[in-house]
């Protein structure tokens, strides 16, 4: 009898441990890249993933971070390379441009008005959306560190934090699907 | 409007493209209560394989179809 009850407490144990690691109904995506076209999908696989009825946790590394700054916020203090890296990545998501078909910007330009005539909404817009639909945006905060960029030049969300790549894979290991962009 | 299928409110999601009428049929079915049919109106030709699959994912029911043209009528019933 004794080795009966030993046994159901290592299975009750045993259900928790796998309780724990079952995925949630939730979405974890990556956005590495800094281009208006990819950046734009990720933010439609967002909020519908949102209208699906998923949690969504967007993660923006590397060459997504200048994408969430704040063009009319600056802040000094910053070194040489710093300086360099804020003036020439983007200054939040009015200043990205297509990944192809840019054409010095003409291409990046045309698109942005074609989508106004065809009603596909604006990354300013999808972003306003997804901080409506409570989508979690976390910045991380290495690539931020080595551009040089500071909290207080990104903008204002409600929903948005500054973390690791622990967070990320804390959030991605409960979830359902993952997403790199 | 459809003589069988009692309407408690009409979603207007004309020129809308993806992924805002998924958006705010989402939005739209939370202001009726479980039971009552929304009837959303789209001229997104995604939406035609997009509702179907939001209905499911979401756990609503797509109760009649309708296709006028561009004009595609969904009538959706709230499940949850």
């Amino acid at each position: 009898m004794q080795n009966f009850e030993a046994q159901f407490d290592e299975l009750k144990s045993q259900v928790e441990a796998l309780n724990k690691k079952t995925a949630e109904n939730k979405l974890s995506m990556i956005v590495f890249s800094g281009d208006l076209d990819k950046v734009l999908a990720a933010f439609v696989i967002a909020t519908g993933a949102v209208a699906m009825g998923m949690e969504v946790v967007m993660f923006f590394t590397f060459w997504g971070t200048p994408v969430l700054r704040d063009k009319n916020k600056s802040v000094g203090g910053k070194d040489m390379m710093g300086k360099m890296f804020g003036a020439m990545l983007p200054a939040g998501t009015g200043d990205v441009k297509l990944s192809n078909m840019n054409m010095g910007g003409m291409g990046t330009a045309m698109m942005k008005s074609l989508m106004k005539k065809k009603n596909v909404a604006s990354l300013e817009e999808m972003l306003a959306l997804a901080e409506e639909l409570e989508v979690r945006i976390y910045v991380c905060e290495m690539s931020m560190d080595l551009m040089g960029f500071k909290r207080e030049e990104f903008i204002e969300y409600q929903h948005m934090g500054f973390a690791g790549v622990a967070t990320f894979l804390q959030e991605a290991q409960a979830s359902k699907i993952q997403l790199f962009i | 409007m459809s003589d069988d299928v009692q309407v408690t409110k009409v979603l207007d999601l004309k020129g809308l493209a993806c992924p805002m009428p998924v958006v705010k049929v989402s939005k739209g079915i939370k202001e009726v209560e479980v039971g009552q049919i929304i009837e959303a109106q789209t001229t997104d030709p995604g939406s035609m394989t997009d509702f179907p699959a939001w209905a499911t994912t979401s756990g609503n029911e797509i109760v009649k179809t309708e296709q006028e043209d561009k004009l595609i009528k969904f009538y959706i019933k709230r499940l949850v």
